[in-house]
């Protein structure tokens, strides 16, 4: 079985460039486009992982984390924040409420899938 | 599955939307009545307008675009945290600053890198709005940021380093971890991997013998020896985000050179752990919150975005043929059902009508998916304004009305040109000096305005200044100087004002890199002629000028009413026509030698012989057994046409006849009829302007006589 990610983010060309990373990664990939229809889709899709952007529109991905944290579903999945900031009080906030890790945008392939592998249960 | 490509032109497309957003916001964050209370959502949209520039930009090593974006970003970021108060310098910088970033876009898009210089100095100008000093180290922050690719939390590869480069401190860490060290997505297991990467690992697991199955947390520790040339900041790093879940303590003891741990005892892997670790520490979610949480979250969710898709204009343009084809074909029908008018011509009609309010529909249809709002358009014309502004040194209002007016995307695309030229010419020329504002009791600022606005059938786009309107006797001067008109010419106010739409005229006294190259105005009545519009100046001394573009909203049909002239068969466009009237001769009143006018409705018109305007009839002296066409021109006035006899009332499909003859007078364009007979499509405003014209010389003449 593959890993699912459910990859989050308000910029298609994000979401298209993850998902064409992650699926040649031999990843099944789901994409939704801000926090709000995230949650939609961990409820729907039971993601072994998900990768969030921060900054989106709606909710954004502390709304999201938070949301998923609280017992929507699948609660304890791992949670990467994928963004280009990195400054220490936004990873502070995102630990504090349940981020499992942080990537910093742009991201190198390699590096993004062994970090998704790192924080995978399977 | 997308290639690299064609994201690529996912990102470029995707950034013309978010420059948009950018935009919009800018032009709210101006319209704002007060500047220390801004609506933080529209701060936050620009924001992440930018933000998405900004990390598209960085995947597809757009260093330039990247780099400003970072900049702009960050300024916006000072505002939205209330570090930065907006002024209107600021908001000044800030539409520049899109601008610029719009051109970076542009170049990216053809694989352009900008001039260096340049964006060093748009950076600077952004960052010279900083509040904060720390800014001043922005573009070597954002070079860090793009050299970090390593992520930092969970770096590195799934590998061991080699043994023999262990020779620097031994760690000794404690790791208790919570519950919530599992609910928040982590796992020993792979924190351990990860901290293998180091160096040498060893780990034992130890489980508390008194454990009880009802207590809160696990019963597991984990003593950890690691062996390391790392420095304890580097594991710290590998804990950063799972620390506040475990209780975690990091005592480091200086290693011999001989390493202190046995090597052989080292448990190199460490998922190898006990499989009492399994009570699967990962709790299941508690029952009743499942069905609570989802509802509240909806709530809070704002209403989505409409969805859409994205269409090859070509498959639309398609479309649009064909169905003006289907309104041809239903003529053609409609005529030979009336002609066989036998048995089950009857139902034949009443099918017909349906089929031809169905064709309607789709043709509204299809006209309304090419349709796009002028907001764009104007948006572009902003920047246009601004710059002029700027390089004529003016200070100057610019306002929009009317942004949601739809109008074919066509047309359009088409009214780039002439408006930039138009809004160029109101900037450079139409508005005075701030001093000479001063003088006249003005403010010192101009204001600029654009609007669109549906009007009976037809799209309307003015251009309003407030400046010192049209310097006539200069125009007239310099018209005869440059022998546009004769010496001896008696024009109206209004004639000398469209002496500026003659090829040829220039007006500025000096020629700036702007406008005034003499090629501008009549560039731009031409083109909205093959537009099918039309150009009109309004001008008040002192107060201004407005210059008001006529359109159709379509190019491709058109409603009208099809009549007989001396034997021609001519279309009248119905959306000009206000009534028609078989008129009384009573009511017909002789004025002058030629012309004759109607009272309708207490009001007199002006009769026009359609049959003489195209010179296929004789003046005739007597209407009475003819039919009136009274129609409204985009002054507002009225005219009413001298027709024989209304045939018809339909829609045709328009077919141009410039490409193939060029202007004919007086014809807009031509169509073929249901019978297969060719028709002209009468051209309103050039007729009624003529009529204007022919008529105020006869009232001159009479004045002059009397």
């Amino acid at each position: 079985m593959s890993l699912s990610i459910l990859a989050v983010d308000d910029s298609r060309t994000m979401r298209d460039l993850l998902r064409l990373t992650l699926e040649e990664a031999g990843f099944l990939v789901t994409t939704a486009e801000d926090g709000a229809d995230g949650v939609d889709k961990v409820i729907e899709n039971k993601p072994d992982v998900i990768i969030t952007d921060i900054n989106m529109p709606v909710m954004d991905g502390f709304g999201l984390i938070e949301a998923v944290r609280n017992g929507v579903c699948g609660t304890s999945v791992p949670i990467l924040v994928l963004s280009t900031e990195s400054s220490p009080e936004l990873k502070d906030r995102a630990r504090n409420i349940g981020a499992t890790g942080w990537i910093v945008k742009p991201f190198n392939d390699t590096t993004l899938i062994s970090a998704i592998r790192r924080v995978a249960r399977v | 599955m997308a290639s690299l490509i064609e994201l690529r032109q996912v990102f470029f497309q995707e950034c013309e939307e978010q420059l948009e957003d950018l935009t919009d916001g800018l032009t709210a964050l101006e319209g704002s009545e007060d500047f220390s209370n801004l609506d933080p959502e529209i701060i936050n949209r620009m924001f992440r307008a930018v933000h998405s520039v900004k990390g598209g930009a960085a995947s597809f090593s757009l260093d330039a675009i990247t780099q400003f974006a970072h900049a702009y970003e960050s300024i916006l970021d000072e505002l939205r945290s209330g570090k930065l108060t907006l002024n209107q310098k600021i908001i000044n910088t800030f539409f520049t600053s899109a601008d610029y970033l719009t051109d970076l876009v542009s170049l990216g898009a053809e694989n352009v890198e900008p001039i260096a210089a340049e964006l060093e100095s748009k950076i600077k100008d952004l960052s010279a709005l900083s509040g904060s000093m720390k800014f001043g180290a922005g573009v070597s922050e954002e070079d860090d940021c793009i050299a970090a690719f390593t992520p930092l939390a969970l770096s590195g590869e799934m590998q061991f380093p080699p043994v023999e480069d262990v020779n620097g401190s031994v760690f000794e860490i404690y790791f208790k971890p919570t519950l919530d060290l599992y609910a928040n997505g982590h796992e020993p297991v792979q924190i351990f991997r990860e901290l293998s990467t180091l160096g040498v690992l060893e780990v034992q697991c130890k489980f508390d013998r008194d454990f009880k199955w009802d207590q809160a947390e696990p019963a597991i520790e984990w003593h950890l020896v690691l062996s390391t040339n790392q420095s304890e900041s580097e594991i710290l790093e590998i804990f950063e985000f799972s620390e506040p879940y475990a209780k975690i303590e990091i005592s480091s003891k200086v290693a011999d050179i001989t390493v202190s741990a046995p090597i052989e005892s080292v448990s190199k892997h460490p998922a190898s752990t006990p499989t009492m670790e399994k009570p699967n520490a990962a709790p299941d979610p508690a029952g009743e919150v499942h069905s609570a949480e989802p509802s509240a979250i909806r709530s809070a969710i704002s209403a989505a975005p409409k969805a859409t898709v994205r269409v090859d204009l070509d498959l639309v343009d398609e479309l649009i043929n064909l169905v003006g084809e289907l309104v041809i074909t239903q003529s053609v029908m409609t005529q030979s059902i009336t002609e066989q008018d036998g048995i089950g011509g009857r139902q034949l009609s009443t099918t017909l009508e349906d089929f031809k309010s169905l064709t309607r529909t789709i043709q509204e249809g299809v006209m309304a998916i090419r349709a796009q709002s002028v907001k764009p358009l104007f948006q572009r014309m902003a920047r246009i304004v601004r710059e002029t502004a700027q390089i004529a040194g003016k200070e100057v209002r610019f306002a929009t009305e009317g942004e949601d007016t739809e109008v074919d995307r066509t047309v359009i695309e088409r009214l780039v040109d002439p408006l930039t030229h138009i809004l160029r010419n109101a900037v450079d020329h139409g508005l005075e000096d701030a001093a000479l504002r001063s003088q006249a009791g003005k403010d010192r600022i101009g204001t600029v305005t654009l609007s669109a606005a549906h009007r009976s059938g037809r799209v309307v786009i003015e251009v309003i200044d407030d400046g010192g309107g049209v310097q006539r006797e200069k125009v007239l001067s310099s018209a005869i100087e440059k022998g546009l008109v004769p010496q001896t010419a008696q024009l109206s106010d209004s004639d000398i004002d469209r002496l500026l739409f003659l090829p040829g005229f220039s007006t500025a006294a000096s020629v700036t890199n702007l406008s005034g190259r003499g090629v501008g105005m009549d560039v731009v009545n031409s083109e909205i002629r093959r537009l099918g519009g039309r150009v009109a100046i309004i001008s008040h001394p002192g107060s201004g000028t407005t210059i008001s573009i006529s359109l159709p909203l379509t190019l491709a049909v058109l409603d009208g009413m099809v009549v007989d002239v001396a034997d021609e068969t001519m279309v009248v466009p119905i959306s000009a026509i206000v009534e028609t009237i078989r008129p009384d001769t009573s009511q017909i009143h002789q004025i002058g030698p030629a012309a004759r006018m109607i009272a309708v409705r207490e009001k007199m018109v002006p009769i026009i012989e359609l049959g003489a305007v195209f010179g296929c009839a004789p003046i005739k002296n007597h209407t009475n057994d003819g039919i009136l066409v009274i129609v409204e021109d985009d002054k507002g006035e009225h005219f009413a046409l001298a027709v024989d006899k209304i045939r018809d009332q339909r829609q045709v499909v328009i077919k141009s006849l410039e490409s193939n003859y060029g202007h004919v007078p007086f014809v807009a364009a031509a169509t073929i009829l249901g019978d297969g007979q060719i028709a002209l499509i009468v051209d309103l405003d050039e007729i009624t302007h003529q009529v204007s014209v022919d008529q105020s010389r006869s009232i001159q003449s009479i004045e002059a006589i009397a």
